[in-house]
């Protein structure tokens, strides 16, 4: 199954090899990471999605906690959460007929064109990787040049809260 | 006052009230042997001849006193010497605090002369480690260090300090005490989980109490012997466990696992309870997973809780600190009117002495034959009252010492269980040795191991450690045979040695006494006499059975009831 864990950890360098590092020593996946300072200035915030069965992820959850960087975990899959991943894409519309229908994908998915050019649009795009990944697949008859995406961020719904 | 990293270094290490470091010099460190040089009445330095020395003998102080040890490297090639100890130390939870030079700090990412990432190298084997960045930071790193490497389960730290904060000034203030918001171990257990525990021990009709290294680590043989005498449960334990529970008493049934007892496996195999104690499920231990205790319950006691379910579900969890745990489980226990069912006990017990009446480790020393091993380590074990300290290295040699020298008190078996590393033997005995300078400590070692660290010899003679080190020399890397002739059709690749030193004129060499006994008839007038000789190191020389066995033992992939026995 897939399981969103949500890491607050010490600002310091090494911190975030520690948790990479954990990942392929006891060969557990990360699907993707998502990493940056939080209002504390010495906490980091690390978004990690990954899979596994639950044992797998109980065992992923107290190897992490034994990090001596990492102040708490959540495996934001055990609450109501929500989750959000940005991503660029940057597309070639040499033809006049692509940058209209590009528009249009980019407004239906409630995309931000961000740049533009005589043959790109950048067009930067917020939501679950599902949606993302469904953006994709329907620009998939022009010529996508480039997809940058941020990796998944995840937030539990109401009171529920990571802190230290 | 200002002091320099490197003074400031050394007020550190009194702080902590560590006596006896370990290390060995080199180019970014020299500030520090400096300042060491200078307060050479406070703090003994012991120098090795190998820095992976150096770790191994911390290690062995740690293990024999359960204070920290600590080592002492220069960058580069010293700190990736140093490795081995750390990993070693690492498997085996052993508090160590092991401090590395550093090339300057402007220098690093250079590639500059001597430069390793040692922090990057060492992070998977270590608890935790730092890199110092910057002077006014040294003093609480190293303090944080030795918190961390000593508490909860404890295992190796790692300091890595340019040589230019050895140099550069800052007032020194070193921290009471220290408190960390990402590290706090839980050492009471939950009160619930003790409740059901004992709910459990007190239904159990074949109940087996299966206790590890870290009862030893916690400091707690006396309360598991109180408890297990008042439960009158068979005990057994893990070859990292041995010595916490007396083997002598009626109760222990032996080592369990690879080659444990026939006895010992056989009730794991066939118990309820399973009571697992600051132990760890190691497959050395468990054999199939799949197979493992098929019938039981378990609980499990550890202060580590990733350690728990980790390889086999567990139904009753209580994480904390093994000897916090004990106390609460006899309170709650005494308080109880109830006691385990009697009858369903001595059912049990006829049980397990009708396994024991196999008597799995049956060996004859035939008069004429060769010296058998399992004889010589029976006869140091007679002759030592079962009181010595056993550093032992890896192999053969390490099983028959582990099944023959029955341990009476905690910390005083040393060896190497999670990584298994040849060459630990030799100076985890000097660290043993320095720790309790009045005290016989034996290193039983192999003609493979020993060639491993055989340079700390020459650390034994500067400093007049008068270990015995018992060498059992089979002529072959036998375990490593053993294993060819079951599972590889006695094709013995690599593992002859056709050239071996003369360990006599060798031990001569380095300034000690060397022996060579090769009769049975010589064996413990040998070892009388090198056991009377307390200043100095005598090199015994057993020349043994060459295709000698470790049995009984437990196939890799079988169950522990499908052992073979001889
Ligand atoms: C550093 C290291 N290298 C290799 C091994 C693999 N190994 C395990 S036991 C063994 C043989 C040990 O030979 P010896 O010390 O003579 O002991 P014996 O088994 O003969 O008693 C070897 C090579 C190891 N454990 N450690
Ligand atoms: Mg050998």
């Amino acid at each position: 199954m897939r399981h969103v864990i949500s890491i607050l950890m010490e600002n310091e360098a090494g911190a975030l090899s520690r948790v990479a590092g954990l990942f392929s020593a006891r060969g557990y996946n990360i699907e993707s990471l998502t990493v940056a300072p939080t209002d504390d200035a010495t906490l980091s915030r690390l978004t990690l999605v990954t899979r596994g069965s639950d044992e797998i992820v109980e065992q992923i959850v107290k190897q992490l906690n034994k990090l001596i960087d990492v102040v708490k975990v959540m495996d934001l899959s055990q609450y109501s959460h929500i989750e959000r991943e940005m991503m660029f894409v940057k597309v070639g519309v040499e033809k006049n007929s692509a940058c209209e229908a590009v528009k249009r994908l980019s407004d239906i998915f409630r995309g931000n064109i961000i740049d533009v050019t005589d043959k790109t649009y950048t067009i930067e795009l917020t939501g679950d990787s599902s949606k993302l990944d469904a953006f994709v697949n329907a620009l998939k008859e022009f010529r996508i040049l480039e997809v940058v995406r941020s990796g998944s961020m995840g937030i539990a719904r109401g009171e529920a809260a990571l802190r230290a | 006052m200002e002091l320099t990293g490197a003074e400031i270094f050394v007020e550190c290490l009194k702080e902590e009230g560590v006596e006896t470091i370990f290390g060995y010099p080199g180019g970014a460190v020299l500030f520090i042997y400096d300042a060491l040089y200078k307060q050479q009445d406070k703090i003994n330095h012991i120098l090795v001849r190998h820095e992976q020395g150096a770790v191994h003998a911390a290690e062995g102080y740690a293990k024999a006193t359960n204070k920290p040890g600590v080592a002492l490297v220069t960058s580069g090639p010293g700190a990736t010497n140093a490795v081995t100890g750390i990993a070693d130390a690492y498997m085996d939870s052993v508090p160590l605090v092991v401090f590395t030079g550093q090339v300057p700090r402007a220098l690093i990412g250079n590639d500059a002369f001597q430069e390793v990432d040692i922090v990057g190298i060492t992070r998977p084997c270590v608890k935790h480690n730092f890199l110092v960045t910057d002077v006014r930071e040294l003093a609480t790193t190293i303090k944080k260090a030795f918190y961390i490497a000593s508490t909860g389960r404890p295992g190796p730290v790692l300091v890595d300090i340019p040589k230019d904060i050895t140099v550069a000034r800052c007032e020194f203030h070193y921290p009471k005490e220290i408190t960390m918001r990402s590290y706090n171990p839980t050492y009471k257990g939950n009160k619930r989980q003790v409740r059901r525990a004992v709910d459990l021990m007190l239904e159990a009709k074949r109940p087996v109490l299966y206790t590890g290294g870290g009862v030893v680590l916690s400091g707690a043989a006396h309360e598991l012997t109180e408890m297990t005498r008042e439960l009158g449960f068979p005990i057994t334990e893990t070859l990292m466990g041995l010595g916490a529970y007396p083997s002598m008493d009626k109760q222990f049934i032996g080592m369990l696992g690879m080659h444990g007892t026939y006895e010992a496996n056989h009730a794991m195999h066939k118990a309820d309870l399973v009571i697992a104690i600051g132990a760890r499920f190691d497959d050395r231990v468990t054999g199939n997973v799949d197979k493992f205790c098929p019938d039981a319950r378990i609980i499990h006691i550890d202060i580590d809780p990733a350690s728990i379910s980790k390889n086999v579900h567990v139904d009753v969890p209580i994480v904390g600190d093994v000897k916090h745990v004990i106390i609460d489980l006899l309170e709650e226990l005494r308080s109880r009117t109830e006691r385990p069912d009697p009858a369903a006990l001595a059912v049990w017990w006829n049980q397990i002495n009708e396994w024991r009446k196999v008597n799995c480790m049956k060996y004859t020393q035939e008069p004429e034959g060769p010296i058998r091993a399992q004889y010589v380590i029976d006869k140091l074990w007679e002759l030592t009252g079962g009181e010595a300290y056993v550093a032992s290295d890896v192999g053969q040699h390490q099983m028959w010492a582990a099944q023959f020298y029955k341990f009476n008190k905690p910390n005083r078996w040393i060896n190497s269980g999670g990584l298994g590393t040849m060459g630990f033997g030799l100076p985890a005995a000097m660290g043993v040795q320095l720790a309790y300078p009045d005290e016989t400590v034996a290193c039983i070692t192999g003609d493979g191991s020993i060639q491993m660290c055989i340079q700390e010899l020459a650390t034994c003679l500067q400093y007049r450690l008068p270990i015995k080190v018992i060498t059992l020399n089979n002529g072959y890397l036998g375990m490593v045979r053993q294993w060819q002739e079951f599972f590889y059709q006695k094709r013995y690749a690599m593992s002859t040695m056709d050239t071996q030193p003369d360990f006599v004129k060798l031990a001569e060499a380095y300034g000690h006494v060397g022996m060579r006994i090769e009769n049975p008839a010589d064996v413990e007038g040998a070892l009388k006499e090198a056991l009377a000789m307390k200043d100095r190191l005598v090199f015994m020389d057993f020349v043994t059975a060459q295709e000698g066995n470790v049995y009984p033992m437990v196939p890799a992939g079988a169950g522990h009831n499908e052992m073979i026995l001889v």
